[in-house]
């Protein structure tokens, strides 16, 4: 083919640019000359846009990351090649949960009980406090730690996992990236560790946070908060009239990152973030919900009757809540796709180890190709939401935007441990459907990682918007 | 007071040991191996006694001998708290085959000489505490706490289920025998004890110490440099699997019972 008319091809410039032309030169022998435009037909046909033109170049990483925290590393897929300290990480949590926590989530689960001694050992071993500083209280630690982390734990409880996964990266994530250096000496420090006498209901007194965004009328359409905030007389208060819905750790915190429109013209616009005390003025609990799963963290309303809170509890600038609720919610997102991984893998080690004892036609059902499909499905579906969990940690770590690729991994790992915990039941058959394995347990932990911090639904469409970002250019 | 603690890299207790049918020895490729468990009971003895105010502790060494793996184990017991690690590296099989007790016992003291000598690279002095756990779970033998003991000419007290510190300067260690407990005095120090089962419960490496560990240090010796002969005074000539128990019979009737005993077990005349 004579590469020279193709390049003097005006119709074909648009059609094939620079980096897709070696396609182009595809099995043609130089003797037979068609023109280019019988061949692929006329400009008629819509032209696509074949320079994959991401907004951003996708071999250069985001300007927000400086050299100094530009990691050399790429992405780690298996634990194999984790750096030390992750290996270090993941064989702690492993170990705690295994010990402290699978033996006993059965009995949390049954009798709804916060379990404050185990939360509190999570404390001291400075998982309560993971990715803050050292000199606020915190481990220091990275969104890949934080992740393996939320799997290892939440495979023991899935219950001390979304208490965890709550109060790491719905409470002290926002403060540790909007607030002022005297609202985290207030509001992370003690928090970090859980240490300090926490104002908490129920009298658990461990300094444990909850994040306020959904309400009553409005869950997925966050831009739509009824709560307000209005800036007393003389500017010296807050007050906020409201009620939040479906807040884990409402029972046990001592304080609450609550959204509140101060500007209803501005839309979402005007929602604006605050930090209030649990025990501020005005500030009450509704009931405590019953939950299907993850019964021992507790779940139920804030209801805030005029509650005054300090002007200077505003989190970030005026307006700002909106963005810091989204930029919340993208490292939220690792944390449940690691809640939803460890439910997966709970499944997953359930149902293997009864399929090598369980007989049944004179062999293991491990020999059945039935059980086999389902097995290979649910470590499958595992392994691929982990890698994807790991790539939007790795991504959050260097710097770059990550929102895409924290969607899916928590949109993979939700539906993953549904899956596994189902499949778990089925290779269970009738020992899945009782409380004596905990292959039901699984299934009714499982069900909410499809929920909260963003339904499914929600998640396509930030990966869908994403995506058509990215080739409209 | 200056411990050094031996930590053993071994299978994990939880792993279920195949034997290389070539080799006729456990299959330790792909395996799963981690810190001993009574080296770990060793460790937070350790770290316990340096939280202890009276018992003026100025550092704890964590020593193990050997592949480049060991600087994993190492890793694990300085999370715990120790301040520094000793890796002596030998590529031999530390489970019996081709590294044993004897040579352990006798890298052990080397470590100790050197330490005395000012070689290592912490807090200097002579070593006043040897902790290590009583046996480890691949080889079982028991022997390395008592045969340093042998070598050095220094107190021991193995099987310790509880360590207190001593009036003038001695330990008092409470062992478990198979006929109930004894109490040891240990008058004075430098001594050694190993450490049993119920001594203490091991903490979890907190995520601050894991990171804390990072930065702390090891001093890296070859095993076939120390001046100890290494070769194991005995040999493993085979490892194989006990014969697999026979699944036994329910029987409906006490008659029956003794029928079965006399008749087909042979164990009623």
């Amino acid at each position: 083919m004579n590469l020279q008319r193709i390049a003097s091809s005006t119709s074909s410039r648009r059609l094939f640019s620079s980096t897709i032309s070696r396609a182009v030169v595809v099995g043609r022998s130089s003797s037979s000359s068609l023109p280019f435009e019988s061949i692929f037909g006329a400009s008629t046909t819509p032209t696509i846009n074949l320079n994959h033109n991401r907004y951003y170049n996708p071999f250069e990483q985001s300007s927000s990351s400086s050299p100094t925290n530009r990691t050399q590393r790429g992405q780690y897929t298996t634990h194999a090649q984790l750096p030390e300290e992750h290996q270090m990480i993941y064989d702690m949590c492993r170990k705690f949960a295994d010990e402290e926590l699978a033996p006993n989530a059965g009995k949390w689960d049954k009798e709804h009980s916060f379990p404050k001694d185990a939360v509190s050992q999570l404390a001291g071993l400075g998982l309560m406090g993971i990715n803050v500083s050292s000199e606020h209280g915190g481990s220091e630690l990275d969104a890949l730690a934080y992740a393996i982390a939320m799997e290892e734990i939440s495979r023991g409880c899935a219950s001390v996992g979304v208490i965890m996964s709550a109060h790491n990266s719905l409470y002290l994530y926002p403060i540790d990236e909007f607030g002022t250096e005297e609202q985290k000496e207030r509001f992370i420090k003690p928090f970090a560790t859980c240490t300090g006498d926490g104002v908490d209901r129920t009298g658990v007194g461990m300094n444990i946070g909850c994040f306020g965004l959904s309400e009553p009328g409005n869950g997925s359409d966050a831009g739509a908060a009824t709560t307000t905030a209005t800036l007393s007389e003389d500017g010296s208060e807050w007050i906020i009239n409201g009620t939040k819905a479906w807040i884990t750790n409402a029972y046990e915190s001592s304080a609450a990152i609550v959204f509140a429109t101060t500007d209803k013209h501005m839309k979402h616009k005007g929602i604006s973030a605050f930090i209030v005390p649990m025990d501020a003025p005005g500030f009450s609990l509704g009931a405590k919900e019953d939950k299907l799963g993850i019964r021992a963290s507790s779940t139920s309303n804030l209801i805030m009757d005029s509650v005054r809170i300090p002007s200077n509890n505003l989190l970030g600038v005026e307006g700002e809540g909106f963005k810091i609720a989204m930029k919340t919610l993208d490292g939220g997102r690792i944390g449940v796709a690691g809640q939803a991984l460890g439910i997966a893998s709970a499944s997953i080690d359930c149902a293997v180890h009864y399929a090598l004892e369980r007989n049944a036609f004179g062999k293991p059902i491990a020999e059945l190709q039935s059980i086999q499909n389902k097995i290979s499905k649910m470590v499958l579906a595992r392994d691929a939401a982990r890698l994807l969990t790991w790539r939007a940690a790795t991504m959050k770590d260097e710097g770059s935007k990550y929102t895409r690729e924290a969607a899916m991994a928590k949109l993979a790992a939700s539906e993953a441990a549904t899956m596994c915990a189902h499949q778990a039941i089925q290779v269970l058959a009738g020992m899945g459907y009782v409380t004596e394995m905990p292959a039901e347990r699984h299934y009714r932990d499982a069900r909410i990682t499809e929920i909260y911090e963003g339904t499914s639904e929600i998640q396509h469409l930030v990966i869908a918007a994403d995506v058509f970002k990215e080739y409209r250019g | 007071m200056k411990i050094l603690v031996g930590v053993k890299r071994v299978v994990d207790y939880a792993v279920r040991v195949r034997v290389n049918p070539k080799t006729k020895l456990v299959e330790l490729k792909n395996v799963k191996m981690s810190l001993n468990p009574f080296c770990e009971i060793a460790v937070e003895e350790a770290v316990r006694l340096k939280e202890n105010k009276a018992a003026n502790v100025s550092e704890v060494i964590a020593l193990s001998i050997g592949p480049k793996q060991c600087q994993e184990t190492l890793r694990t017991a300085l999370a715990m708290g120790c301040d520094r690690g000793i890796h002596v590296k030998t590529d031999r099989r530390a489970d019996y085959v081709e590294l044993q007790s004897d040579a352990v016992a006798k890298l052990f003291q080397k470590v100790l000489e050197k330490e005395e000598g000012g070689e290592g690279s912490g807090v200097g002095g002579a070593v006043d505490l040897v902790l290590m756990g009583k046996q480890a779970i691949d080889s079982d033998s028991g022997q390395t706490g008592p045969m340093l003991a042998g070598y050095l000419g220094w107190p021991q007290a193995a099987f310790a289920a509880k360590v207190e510190l001593g009036e003038g300067g001695g330990l008092l260690v409470e062992r478990e025998t198979d006929e109930g407990t004894e109490t040891v005095k240990i008058n004075a120090l430098p001594a050694i004890v190993t450490c049993d089962l119920r001594l203490n419960e091991p903490r979890y490496a907190t995520l601050p110490n894991i990171m804390k560990a990072k930065k702390k240090k090891f001093d890296v010796y070859e095993a076939d440099e120390m001046g100890v002969d290494l070769e194991p005074k005995n040999k493993v000539l085979e490892v194989f699997e006990p014969q697999p128990r026979k699944e036994g019979i329910t029987v409906d009737s006490v008659d029956d019972l003794l029928n079965k005993l006399r008749n087909e077990a042979g164990a009623i005349p």
